[in-house]
This record gives C-alpha cells, sequence and structure tokens, in this order.
C-alpha cells in the first residue's frame, strides 16, 4: 500500500459550502440515515474525548508536585468524576456504536439499520444525556463522586447539591439511548443479512456488534435501575443506599459492577472485532481460525457476566467468594488469548505492510497485552488486596482503554474513514498521531505503574512531600503534555483531508468485505441491488473466482 | 526492589511504603505471590511481543504486491494448543491463589488471656480514623485515640499480632498501610476484619485508599510499632484521663476550651468535653501530627489549626470559630498540656 | 489496487461457463424479521431491569429497621383478584390474536377490549391496594424498606401495564381509524408478546411479595 500524501484540492467553491450549512444542519437534525447518524456519534464522542481529556490536564497539572496549590480538592474530585464518566459513557461507548452504526449495515449488504428512527433517537438521546450530566456544572459544581459513585456517598447526606441528580439522570437518558442502539443492532445483524450471509459467515465485526449488543440489554438495565434507586433515594427519600436506615452500601457496589465490569467488555469487544478485520487485509491473508475467533467472543461475552465482584476483592468477602472471582477473571485470558494467538497466526506468513489503519492494530497489538497481564495481576485476588485503587490499577485500565480500545478505535476510523468521506487521510500527519500517541501513552501510564507499587492511592488531589511519588508523578504530566498533540494532528487530519485527502475510490485498501463495493461515500440507500454472499470474504470470491473461499469454509 | 523506584528522589528524604518490602506475614505472603504472578506474566509478555515484533520484522511487505501469500484458513491442532496452554497457567495460578487466600486473609480469633494480641477497633470519619482500643494480652482496655496507631512488635519467640475490626461512622473508606497488608474497606453497615504483626519497630505509613469525599487524598494513616516495653508505657498513659490543669494559666484555657463548642465533637476524657464527632484529644500531645497525619503537631499549626482548619485542611468537618486572640492563646496552652 | 464497480450483480454468476468453480445455490434462510427481533431484544432487556428489582426486593427483604412488614400489611385476597385478571387477559389477548389470523375484526376487538379492560382494573386494584397501604397503614417508599422496595418494584411494574394499556388503546384507535389495516398482524403480534412479558413479570413479582415475602 503505497504511502498517501495530501493531494491538490479537488473540492466545490467555498461559498457553496457556506450557503448550505443551515441545509447541513437540518439533514443532520433530521436525518434517519444510519451513515449520518454514524458520523455524529463519533463527532459527538471525539468532541467528549477532546473535553475529558482536558479535564484529565487539568487533573495531571495538579498532581505535578506535591501539595502543589494549582486546583483545589473540589475542583480535582468533580474532574475525575467527569473525566471517567465523560470517557466510558460519552466517549467510549458512542464511538464503538458509531463505528458500528456506519459499518455494520454495508457490511452485511442492508440498506440501513433495522429501525432508522429509533437509531436517530438513540443518538439524540445519547446526547441529550451527556448535555445533562454537563449541565451539573451549572448547580454549582459537578458531583463528586467518582465515576462508579459508591454510595453512600451519593446520598443527600454527603452530596447535597443536586449535581449528583443531574449526573444520575443523564446516565439514565443516555443509557435508553445505548440500550435502543443496541436493539437495533441486534434486529439489524439477525433478520437483514445479505442473501447468502449465515450467521457464521458475518464479517466478524459485525459479529463483535452482535455479542456487545447482547451484552448492552442484560446489563444496562440493571444500571438503571440502580441509578433510579439514587434518584428515588436522593428525592424521595427512599433507603436503598441510606445506611443508617438499613440501607445496603454493599447492593451498590454489586449493581454497579455487575454492569460496570461487562461494560468495559462493551468498550472491547467491538475492537476486536475491527482488529479481525484490518489485521487480515493488510497482512493480505484470511482470518486465521474464524470459528474459534467466533467462539472466543461469545465465551468472553459469557464469562465476562461472571466476574463483576474482582472490583470489590477488598470489600470483605468469604474467601470462596473471592477466590471464585478471581478464578473467573483468570479464565477470561483463556479467549482473550485465542484472539490474540489468532491475529498473530494471521500475520505470520502474510506481507504486512503498515498503513495507518495496521500501524494503530499494531499499537493495539503490543499494548494491550501489556494492560491485559496487568489485569491478570490485579485478578489474582491477593495481589490485588495491594494493587487495588492504587495507580496501579489506573495504569491498567488506561492500558487498555487507551493501549486497546483507543488504538483500536484509531485503526477502525484510519480504516474506514475512506469509505464514509471518499478521501484518504494522510500518512503523514497518521504517522505523526501514531508515534506521539504511543511514546506518549507509554510514558503518561507506565510510571502510574511504579507509583502504585510505591504506594500511591488514586484518586488523590495530592499527596506527601517525603513519598517519593513526585518523580514519576512528573513523568505521567509529561506524557500526558506529549500525546496531546497527537490528537491535534488528527483532528487536524480529519478535518483538512475532507477537501484536500487524495480520492479514495470504491476499495482503497483492496480489502474484503461488502462495504468496499459501494462507491465512496456510498450513497443512502447503500446498494443498487442487494448483493449475495457465499463466503466470509465475498470481494475475495470476486477478485480470485479460481479459488474462491467458499470452497474452504 | 523499592530503591530502584525510588532512585530519583533523594532516599534519606523519603519514606518507604512499597508493597515489595514487606514487613508482616499478609504482606510477605502478597510479595511472594505477586513475584509469581509478575514472572508468569513476563514470560508471556516476552514470548508474544517476541512473536508480534518477528511477524512485523519479518513478513513486513517490501515492494510492490504482485500476487497474495498462501491463505491458512486455520488449523484445529494449533487452536487446540494454544488454548490448553493458557488453561494450564490458569489453573496454576488459581492453586497459588487459593493458598495465598486462605493465608492472608485469616479471620479474627477471639481474644484470650496471655495470647499476646491486640485488638483494635478502626472506625473512619470523613476524614480521620478512631481507634478503640479493646483488649491487649486477654486484658480488657478502655481506651480510645486518633490518627495515630500504635502497636507493639514481636520479639524472639512471642508473635504480637494485630487484629483490626474495621467499621466505618459515613462513608466507605479503606485501610491500606502497604508495608503491613493489603487493604481493607471500612463500610457502614458491614464490620470487616484484617490483621498483621511485625518484628521490625519503626513508622509505617499509608493512607485512606477509597473515595471517601473531599479531603480523601489526607486522611493519612501512621502506624507506630513499639517495642513491647515501650507500647506497655505507652498504653498506661493512653489509658489515663487527661492531665489536669497544673497552673491557672492553663486552667483559664481549659476554661475557655470547655466554654466553646469543641465539647460538642471531641472527647477530653475527665472533663465534660464528651463529643464522639471529631478526635478524642485526652492525649492529643501523644501524637506527632495533626488533622490526621498532615502536618505536625506543634504549637504554631495548632493555632494554625484553630485559627482556620479549612486553611490548613479545606473541606473538612471542622469549622472556624472566630476565635480571639486570646482565646485561641489559652487553648494552644490548654491543649498542649494534654500529653 | 482494484476500483470495483458499484453495481453488485456479479455477485450471483461468476463461474460456470468459464470454467471456474461453480457457487452453491444460497438456500433462503427462515427467521424471525426485525420488528420481532427488535421486541425481542428489548423485552430480554426489560427481563434484566426487573431482574434487579426483584433481586433488590429479596435482597432487602427483613432488613428493615422500622415496621410494618410485609406479612403486617399486604391484603391477599385483593391481587389474588387482580392478578387473576392479569392472567386472563394473557388468554384474551392470546385469543385476540387467533381471531385475527382468522380474520375475525368484530371478535378480534372484543378480545381485544376485554384485555385493555382487564388491565385497567388490575391497574384500579394496585391503587386501591395503594391507597389502604398509604392511608391505613402509613407505609410511604420513605417509611423503611419494605416500602421502598415494594413501591418500587410494584411501581416499575404497574407503569409497564400502563404503558400496554396506552400502546392497546392507541393500536385500537388506528384500526378503527382506518388508519391501519386489521390485517396488519404484526404490531397486534408484538403488543402481545409485549403482554405477555408483562404478564409473566407479575407472576415472579406475585410469587415473591406475596407468597413467599409475606
Ligand atoms: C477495555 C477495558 C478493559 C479490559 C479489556 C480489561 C481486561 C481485564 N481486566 Fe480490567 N479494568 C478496566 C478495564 C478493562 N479491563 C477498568 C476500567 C477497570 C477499573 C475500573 C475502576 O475501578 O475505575 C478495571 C479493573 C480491573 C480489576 C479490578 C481491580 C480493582 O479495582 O481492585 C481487575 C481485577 O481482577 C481487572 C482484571 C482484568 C482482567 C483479568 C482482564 C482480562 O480480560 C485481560 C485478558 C487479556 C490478557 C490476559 C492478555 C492476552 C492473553 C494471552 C496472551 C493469553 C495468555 C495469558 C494468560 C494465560 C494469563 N480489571
Ligand atoms: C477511554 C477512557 C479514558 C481515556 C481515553 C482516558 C485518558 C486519560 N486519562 Fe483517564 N480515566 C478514565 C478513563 C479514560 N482516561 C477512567 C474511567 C478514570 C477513573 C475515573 C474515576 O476515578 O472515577 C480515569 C482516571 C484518570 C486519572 C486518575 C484520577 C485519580 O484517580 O485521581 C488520571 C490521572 O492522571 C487520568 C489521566 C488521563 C490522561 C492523562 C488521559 C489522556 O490520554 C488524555 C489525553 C487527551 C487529551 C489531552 C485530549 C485533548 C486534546 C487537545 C487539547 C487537543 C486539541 C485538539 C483540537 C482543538 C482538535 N485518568
Ligand atoms: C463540628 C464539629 C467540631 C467542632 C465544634 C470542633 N471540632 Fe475539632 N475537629 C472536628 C473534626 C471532624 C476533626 C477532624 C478533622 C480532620 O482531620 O479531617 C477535628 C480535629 C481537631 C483537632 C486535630 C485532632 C487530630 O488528632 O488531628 C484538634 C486539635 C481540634 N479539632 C480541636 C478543636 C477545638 C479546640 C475546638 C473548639 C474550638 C474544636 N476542635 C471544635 C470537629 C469539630
Ligand atoms: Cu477515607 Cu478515603
Ligand atoms: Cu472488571
Amino acid at each position: 500500500m503505497a504511502v498517501v500524501e495530501l493531494e491538490a484540492p479537488a473540492s466545490k467553491p467555498a461559498s457553496a459550502r457556506s450557503a448550505s450549512l443551515s441545509s447541513l444542519v437540518h439533514s443532520l437534525v433530521t436525518t434517519v440515515d444510519h451513515k449520518k447518524i454514524g458520523l455524529m456519534y463519533i463527532v459527538m464522542a471525539i468532541v467528549f474525548l477532546i473535553i475529558g481529556g482536558c479535564e484529565a490536564l487539568l487533573m495531571r497539572w495538579q498532581l505535578l508536585f506535591p501539595r502543589y496549590d494549582f486546583i483545589g480538592p473540589d475542583a480535582f474530585n468533580q474532574l475525575f468524576t467527569m473525566h471517567g464518566t465523560t470517557m466510558v459513557f460519552f466517549m467510549g461507548m458512542p464511538i464503538l456504536i458509531g463505528v458500528g452504526n456506519y459499518v455494520v449495515p454495508l457490511a452485511i449488504g442492508a440498506r440501513d439499520m433495522a429501525f432508522p428512527r429509533l437509531n436517530a433517537f438513540g443518538f439524540w438521546v445519547t446526547l441529550l444525556g451527556g448535555l445533562l450530566v454537563y449541565f451539573s456544572f451549572a448547580t454549582g459544581g459537578a458531583p463528586a463522586i467518582g465515576w462508579f459513585a459508591y454510595s453512600p456517598l451519593t446520598e443527600r447526606t454527603f452530596a447535597r447539591s443536586a449535581a449528583t441528580d443531574f449526573w444520575a439522570l443523564g446516565l439514565v437518558v443516555s443509557g435508553t439511548g445505548t440500550v435502543a442502539a443496541a436493539v437495533n443492532f441486534l434486529a439489524t445483524i439477525l433478520a437483514m443479512r445479505a442473501p447468502g450471509m449465515t450467521l457464521r459467515k458475518v464479517p466478524f465485526f459485525t459479529w463483535t456488534m452482535l455479542w456487545t449488543s447482547v451484552q448492552i440489554l442484560l446489563v444496562m438495565p440493571p444500571l438503571t435501575a440502580g441509578l433510579v434507586m439514587v434518584l428515588l433515594d436522593r428525592n424521595l427519600g427512599a433507603h436503598f443506599f441510606d445506611t443508617q436506615n438499613g440501607g445496603s452500601a454493599l447492593f451498590w457496589q454489586h449493581l454497579f459492577w455487575f454492569f460496570g465490569h461487562p461494560e468495559v467488555y462493551i468498550l472491547i469487544l467491538p475492537v476486536f472485532g475491527m482488529m479481525s478485520e484490518i489485521i487480515p487485509v493488510f497482512s493480505r491473508k484470511v482470518l486465521f481460525g474464524y470459528e474459534f475467533m467466533a467462539a472466543a467472543t461469545a465465551a468472553i461475552a459469557f464469562i465476562s457476566m461472571g466476574v463483576w465482584a474482582h472490583h470489590m476483592f477488598t470489600v470483605g468477602m468469604s474467601r470462596t467468594a473471592d477466590l471464585f472471582f478471581a478464578a473467573s477473571s483468570l479464565l477470561v485470558s483463556i479467549p482473550t488469548g485465542i484472539k490474540f494467538f489468532n491475529w498473530l497466526a494471521t500475520m505470520y506468513g502474510g506481507r504486512i505492510s503498515f498503513a495507518s489503519p495496521m500501524l494503530f492494530a499494531f499499537g493495539f497489538l503490543s499494548m494491550f497485552l501489556i494492560g491485559g497481564l496487568t489485569g491478570i495481576m490485579l485478578a489474582a485476588a491477593p495481589f490485588d488486596f495491594q494493587l487495588a485503587d492504587s495507580y496501579f490499577l489506573v495504569g491498567h485500565f488506561h492500558w487498555v482503554l487507551i493501549g486497546g480500545t483507543l488504538f483500536g478505535t484509531f485503526a477502525g476510523l484510519y480504516y474506514w474513514y475512506p469509505k464514509a468521506t471518499g478521501r484518504m487521510l494522510s500518512e503523514r500527519l497518521a504517522r505523526w498521531h501514531f508515534w506521539l500517541l504511543y511514546i506518549g501513552f507509554i510514558l503518561t501510564f507506565g510510571p502510574m505503574h511504579i507509583s502504585g507499587f510505591l504506594g500511591m492511592p488514586r484518586r488523590i488531589y495530592t499527596y506527601e512531600v517525603d513519598r517519593g511519588w513526585d518523580f514519576w508523578n512528573q513523568l505521567t504530566t509529561f506524557g500526558a503534555l506529549l500525546q496531546t498533540p497527537s490528537y491535534a494532528f488528527f483532528a487536524y487530519n480529519v478535518v483538512v483531508s475532507l477537501w484536500k485527502g487524495r480520492p479514495a475510490g470504491n476499495d482503497p485498501w483492496d480489502a474484503w468485505t461488502l462495504e468496499w463495493t459501494t462507491p465512496s461515500p456510498p450513497p443512502s440507500y447503500n446498494f443498487e441491488q442487494i448483493p449475495e454472499v457465499r463466503s466470509r470474504r465475498p470481494l475475495w470470491d470476486i477478485k480470485h473466482p479460481d479459488d474462491p473461499d467458499w470452497k474452504y469454509e | 526492589m523499592s530503591e530502584f523506584f525510588l532512585l530519583a528522589s533523594d532516599p534519606e528524604a523519603v519514606q518507604n511504603l512499597s508493597i515489595f518490602d514487606p514487613v508482616s506475614p499478609p504482606a510477605e505472603s502478597i510479595r511472594s505471590l505477586s513475584a509469581l504472578v509478575a514472572g508468569i506474566a513476563a514470560f508471556i509478555f516476552i514470548i508474544v511481543e517476541g512473536v508480534l515484533f518477528y511477524s512485523v520484522v519479518r513478513f513486513r511487505a517490501r515492494g510492490p504486491r504482485t500476487s497474495e501469500p498462501p491463505q491458512v484458513y486455520g488449523s484445529k491442532a494449533i487452536e487446540v494448543a494454544w488454548t490448553s496452554a493458557p488453561a494450564l497457567v490458569v489453573f496454576i495460578l488459581v492453586l497459588v491463589v487459593t493458598r495465598t487466600l486462605w493465608d492472608v486473609n485469616r479471620p479474627n480469633p477471639p481474644s484470650k488471656p496471655q495470647d499476646h494480641a491486640l485488638f483494635i477497633t478502626v472506625i473512619g470519619h470523613q476524614w480521620w480514623w478512631e481507634y478503640v482500643y479493646e483488649s491487649y494480652d486477654g486484658r480488657k482496655l478502655d481506651l480510645i485515640t486518633a490518627n495515630e496507631m500504635h502497636m507493639p512488635a514481636s520479639t524472639e519467640g512471642v508473635a504480637r499480632p494485630v487484629y483490626l475490626t474495621l467499621k466505618s461512622a459515613d462513608v466507605c473508606h479503606s485501610f491500606w498501610v502497604p508495608r503491613l497488608g493489603g487493604k481493607t474497606d471500612l463500610i457502614p453497615g458491614h464490620p470487616n476484619e484484617m490483621w498483621f504483626q511485625t518484628d521490625k519497630p519503626g513508622l509505617y505509613l499509608g493512607q485512606c485508599a477509597e473515595y471517601c469525599g473531599t479531603q480523601h487524598a489526607n486522611m493519612l494513616l501512621r502506624v507506630t510499632v513499639d517495642e513491647p516495653a515501650e507500647f506497655d508505657r505507652w498504653l498506661e498513659q493512653e489509658a489515663e484521663p487527661a492531665a489536669v490543669p497544673a497552673n491557672s494559666a492553663v486552667e483559664e484555657g481549659q476554661t475557655a476550651f470547655l466554654a466553646q463548642s469543641c465539647v460538642n465533637c471531641h472527647r477530653v476524657r475527665g472533663t465534660r468535653a464528651v463529643g464522639t464527632f471529631g478526635p478524642d484529644l485526652t492525649h492529643l500531645m501523644g501524637r506527632q501530627t495533626l488533622a490526621s497525619g498532615m502536618i505536625a503537631n506543634d504549637p504554631e499549626n495548632l493555632r494554625k489549626w484553630l485559627t482556620d482548619p479549612q486553611q490548613v485542611k479545606l473541606g473538612c468537618l471542622m469549622p472556624a470559630f472566630g476565635l480571639s486572640t486570646r482565646e485561641l492563646h489559652e487553648i494552644v496552652a490548654y491543649l498542649s498540656t494534654l500529653r | 489496487m482494484s476500483e470495483l464497480a458499484a453495481n453488485t450483480s456479479g455477485f450471483a454468476d461468476h463461474g460456470g461457463t468459464t470454467g471456474l468453480p461453480f457457487p452453491p445455490a444460497i438456500a433462503p434462510e427462515k427467521a424471525l424479521n426485525t420488528a420481532q427481533w427488535g421486541m425481542l431484544a428489548f423485552l430480554l432487556s426489560e427481563a434484566s431491569f426487573f431482574s434487579t428489582l426483584i433481586t433488590s426486593y429479596l435482597a432487602y427483604l427483613g432488613q428493615d429497621t422500622a415496621g410494618p412488614t410485609p406479612r403486617e400489611v399486604l391484603s391477599l385476597p385483593l391481587v389474588f383478584a387482580t392478578t387473576i385478571c392479569l392472567v386472563a387477559s394473557s388468554g384474551t389477548i392470546h385469543l385476540a390474536e387467533k381471531r385475527l389470523h382468522e380474520n375475525r375484526a368484530r371478535e378480534f376487538l372484543l378480545a381485544w377490549a376485554a384485555t385493555t379492560g382487564l388491565g385497567i382494573v388490575f391497574l384500579l386494584g394496585t391503587a386501591y391496594e395503594w391507597r389502604q397501604l398509604i392511608v391505613e397503614h402509613q407505609l410511604t417508599i420513605s417509611r423503611n424498606l419494605f416500602g421502598t422496595t415494594f413501591y418500587t418494584l410494584v411501581g416499575f411494574h404497574a407503569l409497564h401495564v400502563t404503558i400496554g394499556i396506552a400502546m392497546m388503546l392507541g393500536l385500537a384507535g388506528l384500526m378503527l381509524g382506518r388508519r391501519l389495516s386489521i390485517k396488519e398482524a404484526q404490531p397486534v403480534q408484538l403488543v402481545s408478546w409485549y403482554w405477555h412479558f408483562v404478564d409473566g413479570v407479575w407472576l415472579a413479582v406475585f410469587t415473591i411479595v406475596y407468597l413467599v415475602g409475606r
């Protein structure tokens, strides 16, 4: 794959553009086209990524020196609450749902999602939820409860302002949108596949979106129920988490993590899907062991429903319970390992080209492994007694969320951008993006593991002078500053390439799934004629009529 | 181990809180588990990253593509192999986890005469620690102190374990002194237990490890391990009621103190100050620090604290009282006698 | 890098005459349609929601620090009656569906109305029960844990019954206004699934709150 450079523009005159701005806005607000909705999800998520990132930068600056007086405890506690909430609910999930929205109908040969209006509803409601959560600032300050909002800290007694109500309400509202999206994915994937595309032949990203949707359907409602209980406690004087009147602090923890753990797999399964499409295309080899990969996906979805209390090893459960949750958590590494090894086997013997999607896929492979292994350390329950709620944990989850989810999602965005816009992104800017992020990321979150070993707990706005944590915190802050421009490179690339990018054509990556048969960008109806499918790589069959895939499946 | 991590700082000036320098059996068991787990992780890391980098270098496309490489669809034998290998690793991990778990999480025994064991109930408050000394060596104790815990060191042949019962007065907290043991949460309505013991006298630091509100960052833990004789002296001292004013200046101080609302929140045993919302002040001068380990306990800081606690520990639950300079002076003088 | 035509008709007719391998025929798949999958997916999430509420009811059962207890205040005869209404309504909605398939519009509407009516009776029964609890026994959501969990669980179920009734009324309105052909069985089927689900939830709630939990 040749390296693509910015080229002379071939775009409409500017005046025509500004005139059409209001009609563009109008068409976005009223659209029910899965492609536009998908893009709106993605743009919204990137905006929230920048907001959440800026919140992180403020926290990092506060932690630059011990006993530093930059922002006080109140602001700091609000910042990590909003940072975590934003990144998980308004960056991570929307960006994956957005990519899914864009890609899934195209990849299975459908003209839209099953319920286009429900789809639009899902997006707007998610946005509304985000706005509600941020509206809490208007009450005099965001909630300061942490993203998992342990009770009884969320009771009126301890969190008096309405900020916590807005936070809970916003999550209920956006959760509804997420469930709507999952209903839509499930119906679309199960009932709208092109003729011949049996469930055993769906493209891998679609397969993972299916299981992600199942997980959303199973675990989002318990969170909603829990948040409703918080709201009832706070506003109607109910006693669910009111420990003075028999309420239980632990019950909330169970409710939250029953959602919270599957949630982190909701954030990674679609990425596994993207990797399973990108790695084969750029290694020029068929995905190794499709059936095992498919089974591993389902296994991860199942097992991850039974591991939630590994977030609660320190609450004083019985040893048997500890052991059960440790063992089930360790068990997840087996299907995840299957995935890893199959990706490596796909690359092995291939002809790997490092265009931007593959570069980020490489970032994912090399980094997610580390995050997974630190997860194993946490899952070893007694080790977790030391590591829980320390900066080691913060290191673990950023390693999987950024090294896994974010790197993988960037790979997906670089991969499908040409399809969505008809333009190639600049490879040179992509490389800047990648290397700044890769190095900055390692510098930011690597040292966190060490400050954790040295006894530094999370969620502290300041620390003592004599702890020896300053050096590692300074390194972390430096890394955060180093990765910041990488996002600017990305944003600049995405915007400018709309005009200046080289035209992409239908199939710039010489790929194998149905979306690459449509024009770029695809027309609103996607396919003039619904394609028929005989294998997992329909385009391979067309490109290699002498040796089609369906002979081997 | 920690020497390496701390290399960036002046070793003299730095306190050691490393989980890799355990001084107590639970922390030691965890360290040996961690070495094994980290070893396994490192092994997997090297192999997988090795294969990854090998593939990246070896199979990188060079020059223009002419044909596709051979397509390999999968292999059942290989899949079975790389499912069972991790399964074996997981099995081993589960075994060692079980052993360590049963080592570390022992339920507290009941207190018995001559057991050399110290029983303490720790109560977490927003943002300070209350220690209720229940019994030592089978003797019942009637002693409450705050923020700085003392315990006896074990000596040749005599183990002096400490058994904690962990409770909370408000929200969730977590007790974490890394060199003594892992953390255990203090949860309202759900008492927990933990234990440790050590033969190395000294000061061990830690802090609250569960986010508990504004000043979670300054809910610091200090555990002083004394030689047994030293500890006995400390116990005796702490069990005394508060010092009676020895001169009129101090007496005026006491009057001022008792006239203020201090008595609603603080206890000074032997006076009518019986509040329980704030730390017990009976032997305030027996402590090295104020405000849960935040600042050194000297008259200067004490004055600062009483002038406006919010200047020292923003958001803490003790308000400023607008004391006059005179009252301030008197109360500090009085508190300074509470040894 | 190959450029593919937008026209994808090439999919079907490769092979054959050219001596290339000839693809097998495509067997049509039999499965539910999108609306049915959509409703099932939605009901799955609803099941998860109610499981959570039921779990919380059980988790807090008997943990109260103040009275009254379920045994003291819950009246069985009333709730038996409302339960019978709801169970019967599952039967009538099933009948309605069948009559629709047989194209007997009048009988369909009758059974449909009966279902709605039974649902409303159930709601009225619940309203009466709540009135008794609040006025006579002073059991409110803030009284004790029993009140908290009881009103949350039963209230959310009643909310779902209400939504079901609204859907049935709406659908009947559309049909009577000729906006929806009476032959269109799909929405009727979906509402019926929903209604059966809500009934099923009630049976679980009934068993747990009124039989086991007392
Ligand atoms: C993308 C999100 C994501 C992913 C994928 C994971 C993956 C894993 N996580 Fe992580 N985790 C989080 C996000 C994620 N986590 C977050 C956000 C938190 C903190 C929340 C908070 O407190 O705020 C958290 C917290 C967390 C805890 C709680 C710690 C605590 O609070 O005390 C634990 C404990 O068990 C844990 C374990 C694991 C394990 C075992 C995996 C496994 O799935 C990893 C499996 C992968 C591998 C192991 C690598 C590949 C496998 C092989 C190469 C095969 C061979 C390997 C072996 C046989 C070991 N995680
Ligand atoms: C996917 C999720 C995600 C992502 C991407 C991140 C990204 C980052 N996180 Fe976050 N983090 C969480 C999820 C995530 N985090 C969660 C769940 C928590 C727990 C919260 C809790 O405890 O409740 C947490 C907590 C957390 C803490 C712990 C706080 C504490 O415990 O006290 C810290 C501390 O350093 C931190 C830092 C960072 C940093 C430096 C980044 C950086 O990677 C961010 C870099 C991004 C930017 C800097 C973007 C800004 C870009 C620009 C400004 C460029 C301008 C561009 C244009 C104009 C187009 N995070
Ligand atoms: C509203 C309740 C309240 C009142 C009234 C009050 N305090 Fe406090 N006090 C507290 C709390 C709570 C703390 C713990 C603060 C922390 O560390 O977060 C505290 C801490 C202290 C400490 C530090 C104790 C230690 O071990 O760190 C001293 C000394 C003290 N108070 C003295 C006083 C005096 C003198 C008065 C009267 C002028 C007073 N307090 C009135 C609640 C109160
Ligand atoms: Cu107490 Cu954090
Ligand atoms: Cu988890």
